[in-house]
């Protein structure tokens, strides 16, 4: 283990510049975390990802924004386990008739103020699932969306895109 | 002659391809069902669709595939799963699905209907509902000091969705019981009536982490049933995505199984490589996850240029870092303790089950369709099977370990005798019924079809691998300590979307 923890610590490290900020996604916030308080979150932010019936590719993305080449944890941005402990829920899936009620109740759960990020194609508008009767539809049909970050699933640097637009307007204080 | 063959003769179904189909009496259903038991078939598969009952076999020693159909005209068919227990998850779907009741069945809980589907539309099992919306009756736990924990369905981590009742004496678990169904998405009945083209980008959204295989196994059930050749250069290409995605999902799944074990070295080493596995798919077919390059006819596109010596690179890199890791896990001794003894599955039921992938080869069943029911270019090229006796979750790492190292030779191979020519063929939209077995990640992935005469989708069924691994979390768990459990169950890495459909 020594050999390669110190390899380790003689290698460039393999995380990448952080992404440019995309302006349509930042326009996108601005209506809505102006309903916010002007409580800034000092630079950190707490989510609660939450799988509504998706495929898992999402989730998969969602992984990836750990390891070492996004390092999600180096933004102050970092998975909670509680919905009592989070700012943000990631939701993806269509949201599935079967998991519309598990999300109502951890969106209650969440304390204000707090925002909600749809994710991937299904999480924007149930995507190919749509028009199934066990599916209620998108993330917006069954709570308030602030965020939609699409894509089949989206890569990790439009996860990350959107969260930084995130951040940024958070910590202006809204 | 196979009994399973001479089962499937008595009244054969015409142009059901690779594999023959009969038509079975209750008695004909029956004796399959004591066959089943008797452990002399294996269960590959047991769909409904409204008046009928479809069951995929495999007889191993005489190296026999066949699906068997028993007509229910009244709904009803006699229970597999009284005679043999795997196949009652199975009879429980079709019964929320089709409405179709397994006289016997054990076990008539509504499995994937929580009794919250929409009634605007029309279903085919409306009544089967009002059941399953009256609450969930747990398994009843009688003894002393026991007490239990709800987990789920919402878990703490990026996981999905099932809730898991843990009765436990003190630390220890005396029962798991697993409900499931969360993620059911009616995928099945969105393919009802759709074009083939349609129908395989569904498949490859069933389980997002085994999209190639998938999608592979519907296209492949498409093309037997319209009796179409795909070029060779197309199965290649197609062996290429499914190998890196093997190599993407092992990767993924070591570092996560040792992280689980509190060894979070492990996870940053993995997740990097498994970072640049996507990055090579993404170079050589455009997308991280090869998400819709699997197609009906062969592949979507040609690889870009330059991806296939981005491939050639992830080969080089993760052969050069691999070695490594695997020393690291293999000497770490707070590791080895967590991982050797926990969650022990034993070979006589993954061989009820016909568990397939690292849940079967870890615990002594060697079953890889790559190998056992191959199909180009597996026939050709030979695939090694690495096996091991223990059923811990130290096995399932190992296999995952070979079956890593083995895939590269493959990718090596497939990049070097790439053939020339198509990629890709017209297949016309005619009438048929075919199957496939492809090998995904984590086992065999089964597709059924039947196609209309247009050509579209008159009933489609996927079976994942997770259906038959299930199960056996829930016996690899008893005995072993609650915070054992997110270990053991990283070791199986079910699909919870795969099985919910
Ligand atoms: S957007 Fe794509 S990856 Fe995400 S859940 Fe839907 S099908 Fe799966």
């Amino acid at each position: 283990m020594r050999k390669i923890l110190l390899e380790s610590l003689l290698r460039r490290p393999l995380t990448e510049p952080p992404p440019a900020l995309d302006d349509a996604e930042l326009a996108q916030l601005g209506s809505a975390l102006e309903r916010a308080t002007r409580r800034g979150l000092g630079r950190s932010l707490a989510i609660r990802e939450v799988d509504a019936g998706s495929c898992n590719g999402c989730e998969l993305e969602i992984h990836a924004l750990g390891n070492p080449y996004y390092d999600l944890e180096r933004y102050g941005i970092r998975f909670v386990a509680s919905p009592r402990h989070a700012d943000v829920l990631l939701v993806t899936g269509p949201v599935t008739c079967n998991m519309r009620e598990a999300l109502l109740r951890t969106y209650h759960a969440t304390p204000d103020p707090k925002w909600v990020v749809a994710v991937g194609d299904c999480g924007v508008d149930a995507g190919v699932f749509a028009g199934s009767r066990a599916v209620v539809g998108g993330v917006g049909d069954v709570i308030p969306v602030d965020l939609r970050i699409p894509g089949c699933p989206p890569t990790p640097l439009a996860l990350l895109r959107g969260l930084l637009a995130l951040l940024a307007r958070t910590a202006e204080g809204g | 002659m196979s009994r399973l063959l001479a089962l499937a003769a008595e009244t054969p179904a015409r142009g059901h391809r690779p594999w023959p189909r009969g038509e079975v009496d209750a008695a004909g259903w029956t004796a399959a069902g004591e066959a089943l038991a008797a452990g002399s078939f294996e269960l590959l598969g047991l769909w409904g669709e409204r008046d009928a009952v479809h069951m995929a076999l495999r007889e191993p020693q005489a190296d026999v595939i066949a699906v068997l159909t028993l007509a229910c005209p009244h709904g009803e068919h006699p229970s597999i799963g009284r005679m043999h227990p795997p196949a009652i998850r199975l009879e429980r779907a079709a019964q929320d699905l089709h409405g179709l009741r397994a006289v016997g069945l054990p076990d008539r809980r509504p499995w994937l209907d929580h009794g919250r589907w929409r009634r605007d539309s029309v279903g085919e099992a409306e009544e089967a509902s009002s059941e399953a919306a009256a609450g969930y009756p747990f398994l009843p736990v009688e003894g002393e000091s026991l007490h239990q924990i709800p987990v789920g369905p919402v878990h703490a981590g990026i996981i999905e969705p099932g809730h898991f009742r843990f009765t436990a004496q003190g630390e220890t678990v005396v029962r798991l019981e697993q409900r499931l169904g969360y993620v059911h998405k009616g995928v099945e009945a969105l393919m009802v009536g759709a074009d083939a083209a349609r129908m395989v980008a569904l498949a490859g959204r069933i389980s997002g982490d085994a999209t190639v295989a998938h999608a592979l196994a519907a296209a492949r059930a498409v093309e037997a049933a319209s009796a179409a050749e795909v070029p060779a250069r197309g199965h290649w290409l197609r062996a290429l995505m499914a190998e890196i995605e093997r190599v993407a999902n092992h990767l993924g799944d070591i570092g996560a199984i040792c992280n689980d074990a509190a060894f979070a070295l492990m996870q940053a080493h993995c997740s990097a490589l498994r970072e640049q596995a996507l990055r090579a798919a993404h170079s050589a077919f455009g997308h991280r996850m090869m998400r819709d390059c699997v197609v009906v006819g062969g592949v979507a596109a040609e690889p870009a240029s330059g991806g296939l010596d981005a491939v050639r690179a992830l080969v080089a890199l993760v052969r050069a870092r691999f070695p490594a890791l695997v020393e690291l896990y293999d000497e770490t001794a707070s590791l080895q303790d967590r991982t050797v003894g926990t969650g022990v599955v034993g070979e006589a039921l993954v061989r009820q089950f016909a568990a397939g992938g690292f849940v079967g080869r870890a615990s002594g069943r060697g079953f890889d369709a790559r190998r056992d029911s191959p199909y180009p270019p597996y026939d050709a090229l030979g695939v090694e099977v690495p096996i091991r006796a223990e059923g811990d979750v130290d096995a399932r790492v190992w296999i995952r370990i070979r079956e890593v190292e083995a895939s590269l030779a493959l990718l090596d191979r497939l990049i070097d005798e790439l053939p020339g020519g198509p990629s890709r063929v017209a297949v016309p939209a005619r009438g048929g019924e075919g199957m496939a077995l492809v090998e995904s990640f984590r086992g065999d992935v089964l597709a059924w079809v039947r196609l209309g005469a247009g050509g579209r989708v008159e009933r489609c069924h996927l079976r994942d691998p997770s259906w038959f691994q299930w199960p056996l979390l829930e016996a690899a768990i008893e005995g072993n300590i609650v915070a054992d459990f997110p270990l053991c169950n990283k070791s199986f890495n079910c699909s919870y979307s795969g099985h919910d459909l």
